[in-house]
């Protein structure tokens, strides 16, 4: 009985239709169907959906629809990867092309304050050809440089239609146009804040996570408590530290000189550091435990010191590890530093929470993006460095 | 016997109960952080009220995200849904770049404010971890296990309910918890789009710049997470010393770390 029951579902693991092609097809025919943009008279009025035909001239709409339908018949029809990443990028091209070509159809000479932003089928396209590429990739197996050039291909385009002025009539570069001074002071404060914040996490972590590996004793204790600051919400954790910060600012000479607050900055760096303690101890010392005895044993034998056998032959065998644990410092330090904001340290989070207030989707977005792409381009080079620094090593 | 450890968090739990049940006892503690005779406890809602919101927001969230979850990865897991598992794993990699925060936001426009956002948002990048794991469980079974279950005539079913499951279960749990941990943060969070919850309260002091609303805010949310994250590692390891040895300590799972939010 159960081999016949195998055996059936055996059968079903290789059906003719690709059945996540189905899925991605359905996704790109209901994109199809969905508004693409969305006209709004002002910046805050309610929005009204425009489909595909209504939104482009036709010559323009037929291209946009000729591609999406051909990435749709790609995806249920043609199993070959390279032609289904090629579809999916040419899907995610025509939907860009296609929102600024809207924007531009659409704007009234005589109303500066109309605002076009792409529509719940634009994002809907975007996510079913984003699937398509990233199964394509999955399935190419794609190695750490390919990943690497995908992504600096990605980051040009982008950049491309930024300059070439494409989206300038779409809502979300109007709100970042009337306030470019400010986005790119924010933007330096939130790299800033998760990239120092890193820094610091890794000239303190690293040391710290040395002796705990050599130093049991205080390995458990460190590692608990680190776990426990880990846990605390980072409003939470800003929040608690504003008092004491606040008290420090008021009381130690010199410290306000040097820019401690009790509120902005300060408390937010302190926070992302604290959390970025744990993941940089505890992947030292995963990575120094899994560095082979024998190795270490075979250093030894050439009469290398302890600080060299660290230096020349554990470190360098711990390195992808440890480089793990830059990764997941950096992607959540990038998404934390968003929510500082609340506490006036700045970063992207001040455009998504001053959008929350106003209920603005385009200044919502405006610092909703931003990290996203960030944490994503920091996650995609840090993981190819991961890969290339673990080649050759058991 | 009490260890040290069970005795600090009774102590922490208790005196939690005891703030939460009668607050004004504690304004002495936490006047010193006011000025000018501002209230030192928080004075615009039943603190207790919105603990047990928050609470409900992200227990809410969570149970949905592990039946939708689980259920995930056991179908990409069986034979009918293995052309899923690549993508699916790709996705959660990707997913996971995403800062909560920004899923929140982003869910503001598709569902206007309130409790909408933040249980759309919670449920969303709960699913992540849950998946995560469950599929890291289930997929990485001791194959010998598995074969011989189906040596003993067990069904597909069978398989799946009487050995899969459980021996996955402490990896799953540990997923669940770090969805509660996320999601608490994220709910926190949720405030600033008027859901109701503990972020009220850190909010408003922020605003109002009182530091005494701040910090009782704050180290209520603080005492929570803590407090579920071990009730959910207590839980945890319950079920796998009751799988007897477990092959699984050292299994490659997510070394039991997690992201704050």
């Amino acid at each position: 009985m159960t081999t016949l029951a195998d055996a059936a579902t055996d059968g079903a693991a290789t059906p003719r239709i690709d059945r996540l092609g189905v899925v991605i097809a359905i996704l790109m025919a209901v994109a199809l169907a969905l508004p693409f943009v969305t006209f709004r008279a002002t910046r805050i009025a309610a929005g009204n959906g425009l489909r595909l035909f209504d939104a482009l001239p036709p010559t323009a709409a037929a291209a946009v629809g000729a591609v999406l339908i051909a990435a749709l018949v790609t995806a249920v029809a043609n199993r070959r990867p390279s032609l289904r990443l090629a579809l999916g990028a040419l899907a995610l091209v025509a939907l860009a092309l296609g929102a600024g070509a809207a924007g531009t159809h659409l704007t009234p000479a005589d109303s500066p304050y109309a605002r076009i932003a792409p529509g719940s089928g634009f994002w809907v396209g975007l996510f079913a050809g984003a699937i398509l590429m990233t199964d394509a990739m999955v399935r190419l197996k794609l190695g750490p440089v390919g990943r690497l050039i995908a992504l600096a291909v990605t980051v040009a385009l982008v950049a491309g239609l930024l300059a070439s002025g494409a989206w300038s009539h779409l809502s979300l570069i109007a709100e970042y146009r009337s306030r470019a001074d400010v986005f790119w002071r924010e933007a330096i404060n939130h790299v800033i804040l998760a990239g120092g914040s890193l820094a610091a996490a890794v000239v303190i972590g690293l040391p710290l996570g040395v002796v705990a590996y050599q130093l049991r004793a205080i390995r458990d204790p460190l590692i608990n408590v680190l776990n426990i600051i880990q846990t605390i919400p980072s409003m939470a954790l800003f929040g608690i530290l504003i008092a004491p910060l606040g008290w420090v600012a008021a009381n130690v000479p010199g410290a306000h000189a040097i820019g401690i607050r009790g509120i902005g900055t300060a408390p937010a760096f302190l926070a992302l550091f604290l959390y970025s303690l744990l993941p940089m101890v505890a992947n030292t010392v995963v990575g120094l435990n899994g560095v082979s005895r024998a190795v270490v044993d075979a250093a030894r034998g050439m009469g290398l010191t302890v600080f060299q056998r660290l230096l020349q032959v554990e470190m360098p065998l711990a390195l992808p590890v440890v480089l793990t644990g830059i990764r997941i410092v950096l992607v959540q330090n990038i998404g934390l530093a968003t929510v500082a904001a609340l506490i006036g340290g700045g970063g992207f989070g001040v455009f998504l929470f001053q959008g929350l207030g106003q209920t603005a989707t385009d200044l919502i977005l405006l610092g909703a993006l931003p990290p996203v792409a960030l944490a994503f381009a920091a996650a995609v080079v840090l993981d190819a460095a991961i890969e290339i620094s673990g080649r050759g090593k058991a | 016997m009490i260890r040290p450890g069970l005795l600090l968090r009774l102590v922490v739990f208790t005196a939690l109960i005891a703030f939460l049940a009668m607050p004004d006892r504690f304004a002495g503690l936490l006047a010193p952080l006011t000025d000018n005779g501002a209230p030192a406890i928080y004075n615009q809602g039943s603190l207790v009220s919105l603990t047990l919101s928050h609470l409900f927001t992200v227990a809410l969230a969570t149970s949905a995200a592990t039946i939708v979850a689980v259920g995930l990865a056991i179908f990409v897991t069986r034979p009918a849904g293995a052309e899923f598992l690549a993508l699916s794993r790709a996705a959660v990699n990707i997913g996971q770049t995403f800062p909560p925060v920004a899923v929140l936001a982003l869910s503001v426009p598709a569902m206007g404010f309130g409790e909408g956002p933040t249980r759309l948002a919670l449920f969303l990048y709960g699913l992540l971890p849950i998946f995560e794991n469950s599929l890291v469980g289930l997929s990485t079974l001791p194959p010998a296990v598995v074969e011989s279950a189906s040596a003993m005539g067990m069904t597909g079913r069978q398989r799946l309910l009487k050995v899969e499951l459980p021996l996955a279960m402490p990896l799953i749990i540990e997923g669940i918890r770090l969805s509660a941990v996320i999601g608490l943060a994220t709910a926190t969070i949720g405030s600033t789009v008027a859901a109701k919850g503990l972020g009220e309260v850190i909010v408003a002091g922020l605003q109002s710049n009182n530091l005494a609303f701040v910090v009782q805010g704050g180290v209520i949310t603080g005492i929570l997470a803590v407090l579920i994250s071990d009730g959910f590692q207590i839980l945890a390891r319950r079920t796998s010393k009751r799988r007897g040895a477990s092959p699984q300590a050292s299994r490659p799972a997510t070394d039991g770390q997690q992201a704050p939010v």
